[in-house]
């Protein structure tokens, strides 16, 4: 069983595998997140009540609060894998970790956005030079950081390994975004959900969060597929194998 | 071994002495950014005051990025580069010696002249300690992060646009942490905390920069 297993892992690092468990794994992907969107939706906008103070305008939080942990959450997934592609080289990692990039950082510009809409009616201004703010800003310029080391090389395996040791060095950001509200308490609101212990949140604002960081971590997960594939595509287009899955024709 | 490393950072001091004027650059930038403060934003004392820490350290930041494009460029191009992995010290400490041939010549000239810069945007006088001291643990945390991204960006064709958006996110906590403890002893207060943050800053900087340097070197020279 285990020794399946660890055949099944090794088998991904070939690119024609690796091409075709994307191509298996994305509909199903995509599947799951329009349904968790759908219900996330749903619950969201017509079963909770309105807040007491916010009435209805809080429930852009259902979109801002999965983007922003998805946007973290995504800097670690895209850590692991630089980590992976340094130490053992294998290269649809590095293709892996170029894709999530791009996607994080689209993330975190919707939480951005989100927030700075949210702002306007509570808090009375678009943006506030805050910890938390600020600390996100960052990770936005890190995302674009990668984003355009990768893409300033004519080599692309030596400008993703080069973009990972970014990606480890950026990582130093992300403890100080999630215990930014903590150790500096300004204008954003500290933690207000925990799965363990109690929320400040009220129970029946919780199963929408639920369902939208479901569908959040789904689309990560497809989108980041979608674009490995593609890069691939891209980077092998004069290959056989890859002239051979997509017809003769190319 | 210290042999070699103190054979580099004699080459290096003699390179930028001999080089006089292009050494001088990031100082007269330096003074070239504090002129144009005043003149920009009204000469008026209060308000220059008010901004001094944060323009000082900008100022600072900005002339820290002068020499960076030719940190290891052309050691790479005439090859001296690779003859760093035959040499007998480690490739992390000679990187870190020429980090520190890069501090003497950017930072150290940007701490002498400090007072002056001061005085030029009326800082209250009891905070120039604090600001002198503020770039004595800052500027070379600016000299390690700006080295981490020349060496990144040593493959690239048009490295210094790049250059400048890679470090503009990673010395953000620097500038914070600077201004607040001047802004902070300007107002009466105590700037331990600011300094204390800096300081551990420089210390992470310290121990990690050499490290990933030295990797996307080796990544660069292959």
């Amino acid at each position: 069983m285990w020794q399946t297993i660890k055949v099944g892992f090794h088998k991904l690092g070939s690119p024609p595998i690796f091409y075709r468990v994307c191509q298996v794994l994305s509909p199903w992907l995509w599947a799951g997140f329009a349904v968790s969107l759908v219900i996330g939706l749903y619950y969201a906008l017509y079963v909770v009540p309105p807040d007491y103070q916010q009435s209805d305008s809080f429930r852009i939080l259902y979109i801002h609060v999965p983007s922003a942990w998805q946007a973290m959450a995504g800097y670690l997934v895209m850590s692991i894998l630089a980590v992976i592609a340094l130490v053992w080289r294998i290269r649809t990692t590095e293709i892996m970790a170029m894709s999530a990039a791009p996607i994080g950082a689209a993330f975190t510009l919707i939480c951005l956005a989100t927030g700075s809409i949210w702002g306007r009616p509570m808090w009375g201004t678009f943006w506030a030079w805050d910890a938390r703010l600020t600390s996100m800003l960052i990770l936005l310029f890190i995302y674009l950081g990668i984003m355009g080391l990768y893409a300033a090389f004519e080599d692309k395996r030596k400008g993703a390994r080069v973009a990972c040791i970014l990606i480890l060095v950026g990582l130093v950001n992300i403890p100080i975004i999630h215990f930014s509200v903590e150790w500096w308490t300004t204008l954003h609101q500290g933690r207000g959900i925990s799965f363990v212990g109690e929320s400040t949140m009220d129970a029946s604002m919780k199963p929408p969060l639920i369902w939208m960081i479901v569908a959040t971590k789904l689309l990560f997960t497809a989108a980041l597929l979608d674009r490995s594939r593609n890069e691939l595509i891209e980077q092998d287009r004069r290959k056989g194998w890859i002239r051979q899955k997509l017809g003769a024709s190319v | 071994m210290f042999k070699s490393l103190l054979a580099l950072l004699r080459r290096d001091l003699r390179l930028a002495i001999r080089h006089g004027g292009e050494s001088l650059m990031p100082l007269l930038f330096l003074f070239a950014v504090l002129i144009l403060v005043p003149l920009g934003v009204g000469p008026g004392p209060n308000l220059l005051s008010a901004i001094a820490p944060g323009m000082v350290w900008v100022a600072a930041l900005l002339a820290s990025l002068l020499a960076l494009e030719g940190l290891f460029r052309p050691d790479l191009e005439d090859g001296t580069l690779e003859q760093w992995w035959t040499a007998p010290a480690p490739v992390g400490l000679l990187v870190t010696t020429r980090l520190f041939s890069h501090w003497l010549i950017t930072g150290l000239p940007v701490i002498l002249f400090a007072p002056l810069a001061a005085q030029m945007l009326y800082l209250p006088d009891h905070a120039l300690p604090v600001l002198m001291l503020t770039l004595v643990i800052g500027t070379p945390i600016l000299s390690l992060i700006g080295g981490l991204a020349s060496a990144l960006t040593l493959g690239t064709k048009r490295g210094s646009v790049l250059l400048s958006i890679l470090i503009f996110p990673l010395v953000v906590p620097v500038l914070i942490f600077a201004t607040g403890a001047v802004s902070a002893v300007a107002d009466g207060l105590s700037p331990q905390a600011h300094l204390g943050l800096l300081t551990s800053l420089l210390i992470l900087a310290v121990v990690l920069a050499p490290l990933a340097t030295t990797a996307a070197l080796k990544l660069n020279v292959e």
